[in-house]
């Protein structure tokens, strides 16, 4: 399809002839590599039946997550309590499912800003050039040098405790990542043979950015986001683990462990359900990400 | 390698003194009145009129971002208000105890990680490279704190073989430290060990379908001493910067293992110091954190380098 | 003159394949040849023509999987080295048989230095060590024409020019003074001028030394300054082989003429000029390998016959002894007719 932008730039290609663009053919072919890999698809189901439990918890949940039950506390596993209970009778169950909102909300919200941070700052740099992606770079660099978590959890101290501000945290903390790998899509599309044509034949560099650039690092970005979802829900469920995400008695995975670990030899059944979920989900995402990459670039399997 | 050296250097100060600005600014974040809220669950004016003048909180911000920079080149990192101490002595109290746990959960992670990834590199495609792959996903999906809480039942709880907690200083007893950080170090290494596996595999295979490993194997090198002597060497350099990388995900990490541990390193410090609002030693420890991460990544990369002949010899 | 001595290789019938994705790739379908002690053949074909590949295959390597031998048998002084256990044939490969590879910057080894590198074989193959081993490397530097050779041992490869590391490979090639020396593409990533040197090198030590070579290479024209015989490949298959003089002075196979005529004749200087030739058309998809002679889609000569059919291997009608050709059409009468109708 390049065999028309192989023109020597600098002569104006004929008007007739169409700059070409990424089409909907690659993503349906995409689709298709996609769904040969299997373990890719179990990520899938995953991760949507996961997200069905997060919307429809209300239905699915037998219990209220936040009504304790003074009668029924730290029961073992029953019929009435497939789970059990926890040390103030909550049912375990129940609050599984409706922490489903919390992880995967906070995973979702929190690589939804890396990106909407991310990707003009990295299109910004990279587009640029110059001073501006010197500047940005070093920040970035900056950022990086602050370990993950650690940055999270300084952002968490500071902005005070909650779900809301472990969210922004977590997204702040990834944003680097994104900026990182979009300033460096846009330097390798730029290079491309089709982008050299759209600027030969005068078009603004927003609209390159815009209509030539962004489709194509699409993918990769789509990759990216899975794979740090998967992280960002660790980290959900770390900042809440140590008690600076979601705040007792709201349900969510990590706080239910931060709990459970005081009653290990009493109640284990506490500790056994939040991990396992929070061990699904992150496997969930992971495989589709791996999948997702693979389907992406065939030549590197892993 | 003296250039290479320099240019390292010049990449990793201005990286590390916008990394204090960064740190610097989140006090910014705190809402309300900075002294007061720098002052934590005390409300004695004093105190927050030593505050106030300790953090020139007159000043404009530029201004306090140099004077509190300074202190820091000179070593003071400020007042835990809590603990009512230097927070320099705290940090160095407790650097020793997480770089520890940091170096033995590496030590975990290579030991791991490297052999499997050669393997899987080497039988690429049978059953052993699925396997090796499985156990990699599975690390890198585990969360480590309920690995560790996963330990903790099995080993303390069901069979007690192992503390489930404490910490003993090596220098008091070796063999009850190692006791002691056999669990946390084993859990934080899981992860890196995922990422390790990973890496060397991916090393490995780009080595192993070299142009050179074929040369070697048209001279008639026998297989072992193809992966030791040809393909390894090669693919170290790539599996030591990318390692050195994840010092970022150990130290991260440290912090949640050493809370399921109750291990009272740096991490254990930092979740202290946020409850406890002492925003100072919070920034303390981020920066030392930065700089340590900052610092490996920099031996690594000297590593790399001495491995690496053409830049050992320029 | 070479079939007065002894037989040193005898490939029969030799077939490999590649698995991939879309099906089994047939890289070699049935290459049968012969190569006497001391001679030196020259093999020419374009890339995917199966010439690196059913020599890196008779000699375990390529990598399997994806790659198999599907069939033959490759008599290496009459052991069938398809046969023998791994252990076996790597003492023959570096030992009795050297390699010199196209690409000597990514060809030798960058975090070992260039002692150690001809020094392994050494060890290996003659059980030399410490300082004789060290001595022997020298001398062989000395041999490849590398000037210093005593202080260069201890050097890494990116310290040596293109040139130099190819004459390193070839040191390396040579170590154990080896019977059969298989240079692959040996002289194709160097400038013209350095190509040159590299082969009067080869020719000199092959004066010196007296193995056998199998030259591979898609340039005929280097072929022509070295070898006795040369084959010409293609999809796999021999299509032509002979004397060398014979297959320049007297082509029997269009794919051979085809690549005679792509070569620039600078003898004939301005006034011989002419515009080059270039093949039409692409090779068959060797997943699907066409059932007659493969060339025949792309041959104006082909017969009817030649694409149902395809052709053996016979000795070519009228030509020298020993020239063979696969071909159903006869390519001397074809040329003569379209002269006659010009």
């Amino acid at each position: 399809m390049t065999k028309a932008a192989i023109a020597p730039t600098g002569v104006a290609l004929p008007a007739a002839e169409p700059v070409p663009r990424a089409e909907p053919g690659p993503i349906r072919e995409f689709w298709t590599r996609l769904k040969q890999r299997r373990s890719a698809m179990l990520g899938l189901v995953i991760v949507v039946a996961l997200i069905l439990m997060a919307v429809f918890a209300d239905w699915i949940a037998p219990y209220d997550p936040i009504a304790t039950d003074w009668g029924a506390i730290r029961t073992a596993p029953s019929w009435a309590h497939p789970f059990g209970t926890d040390e103030v009778g909550h049912d375990v169950l129940s609050r599984i499912v409706f922490g489903a909102r919390a992880s995967l909300g906070a995973g979702l919200t929190s690589v939804a800003l890396a990106v909407a941070l991310g990707l003009p700052f990295g299109l910004l740099a990279g587009y640029a050039g110059g001073v501006v992606d010197l500047l940005i770079m070093r920040l970035t660099d900056a950022l990086l040098a602050i370990p993950f978590l650690i940055l999270a959890i300084a952002l968490a101290a500071f902005l005070g405790p909650s779900l809301t501000n472990a969210m922004v945290a977590i997204g702040l903390s990834a944003t680097s990542t994104f900026v990182r790998l979009t300033r460096a899509q846009v330097q390798a599309v730029a290079a491309e043979e089709f982008v050299e044509a759209a600027r030969a034949v005068g078009n603004p560099p927003w609209r390159i950015a815009i209509h030539h650039i962004v489709p194509n690092i699409v993918p990769a970005i789509l990759v990216q986001a899975t794979l740090t979802i998967a992280a960002a829900i660790i980290a959900e469920a770390s900042l809440s683990f140590l008690g600076l995400g979601q705040q007792p008695p709201e349900p969510s995975w990590g706080s239910m462990l931060n709990v459970a670990k005081n009653f290990l030899e009493q109640a284990p059944w506490m500790a056994i359900w939040p991990g396992a979920s929070i061990f699904l989900a992150v496997l969930a995402f992971n495989l589709l990400g791996d999948g997702l990459r693979d389907a992406l670039d065939p030549r590197q399997r892993t | 390698m003296l250039r290479f050296l320099v240019q390292r250097l010049a990449l990793a100060i201005p990286t590390l003194v916008i990394a204090s600005m960064i740190i610097f600014t989140l006090q910014q974040l705190l809402p309300g009145d900075t002294a007061t809220a720098l002052s934590g669950e005390e409300r004695d004016p004093e105190v927050i009129a030593f505050i106030r003048q300790k953090y020139h909180l007159d000043q404009p911000l530029p201004v306090r971002y140099a004077l509190w920079a300074g202190g820091v080149l000179q070593g003071d990192l400020g007042e835990s208000i809590r603990l009512q101490k230097p927070v320099i002595d705290l940090v160095i109290e407790k650097l020793p105890v997480t770089l520890e746990l940091a170096c033995l959960a590496m030590l975990v992670a290579l030991v791991i990680g490297v052999p499997m990834g050669i393997l899987s590199a080497v039988k690429r495609g049978t059953a052993a490279d699925t396997l090796a792959n499985g156990i990699a996903l599975w690390g890198l999906s585990v969360p480590n704190f309920w690995l560790g809480i996963l330990m903790i039942l099995l080993f303390s709880v069901q069979l007690g073989w192992l503390p489930a907690s404490g910490y003993v200083s090596p220098f008091e007893s070796l063999s009850e430290n190692l006791r002691s950080m056999a669990m946390p170090a084993f859990v934080l290494g899981n992860a890196i060990a995922a990422v390790m596996m990973r890496h060397t595999r991916a090393a490995m295979l780009g080595v192993l379908g070299s142009d050179y490993v074929r040369t070697a194997r048209a001279k008639g090198v026998s297989p072992l001493r193809l992966i030791l002597r040809h393909a390894l060497p090669n693919a170290a350099i790539p599996i030591i910067t990318l390692g050195a990388l994840e010092f970022g995900q150990l130290l991260s990490g440290a912090v949640l293992t050493e809370q399921v541990f109750s291990v009272p390193g740096f991490g254990k410090l930092m979740v202290d110091a946020v409850f406890n609002r002492d925003y100072a030693t919070v920034q303390g420890v981020v920066i030392c954190t930065a700089t340590t991460y900052v610092l490996l990544n920099l031996a690594a990369d000297l590593l790399a380098a001495f491995v690496n002949p053409k830049l050992r010899r320029a | 003159m070479a079939q007065a001595r002894q037989t040193l290789l005898d490939v029969r019938d030799l077939a490999v394949a590649f698995d991939s994705e879309g099906g089994a790739v047939h890289a070699v379908n049935g290459v049968s040849y012969t190569l006497a002690e001391g001679e030196t053949l020259g093999i020419v074909g374009e890339s995917g023509s199966g010439k690196s590949v059913h020599v890196l295959a008779m000699l375990g390597l390529i990598p399997r999987p994806p790659g198999r031998i599907t069939g033959g048998q490759v008599l290496f002084e009459g052991r069938d080295l398809l046969a023998l256990p791994e252990r076996d044939l790597r003492k023959i490969r570096g030992g009795q048989i050297g390699f010199v590879f196209q690409d000597p910057m990514s060809s030798l080894n960058p975090g070992m230095t260039v002692a150690a590198q001809i020094i392994e074989p050494l060890r290996i193959h003659l059980g030399l060590d410490g300082r004789a081993a060290r001595a022997r490397a020298k001398d062989l530097l000395d041999l490849v024409r590398i000037p210093n050779a005593g202080a260069r041992l201890d050097q890494y490869p990116h310290e040596f020019s293109g040139g130099q590391r190819q004459r390193v490979m070839i040191a390396i090639g040579l170590s154990c003074r080896p019977k059969l020396l298989i240079a692959d593409e040996a002289t194709t990533a160097l400038d013209v001028t350095v190509q040159a040197e590299i082969i009067a090198l080869v020719q000199e030590l092959k004066r010196e030394i007296g193995m056998a070579i199998v030259w591979i290479t898609h340039d005929l024209g280097v072929v022509a300054g070295i070898a006795d015989t040369v084959q010409v490949m293609y999809a796999g298959r021999i299509l032509e082989r002979g004397p060398v003089d014979d297959i320049f002075r007297d082509p029997r196979s269009a794919y051979t003429l085809g690549l005679l005529r792509s070569l620039p004749d600078l003898s004939r200087g301005r006034a011989g000029r002419r515009r080059l030739h270039q093949i039409e058309g692409a090779p068959p998809d060797m997943r699907h390998p066409p059932a007659g002679d493969p060339f025949a889609a792309r041959n104006i000569y082909a017969t009817p016959r030649c694409l149902t059919e395809a052709p053996p291997l016979t000795q070519a009608p009228g030509a020298a002894p020993g020239h063979l050709v696969a071909a159903w059409y006869d390519l001397p009468a074809r040329l003569a007719a379209e002269e006659a109708a010009r």
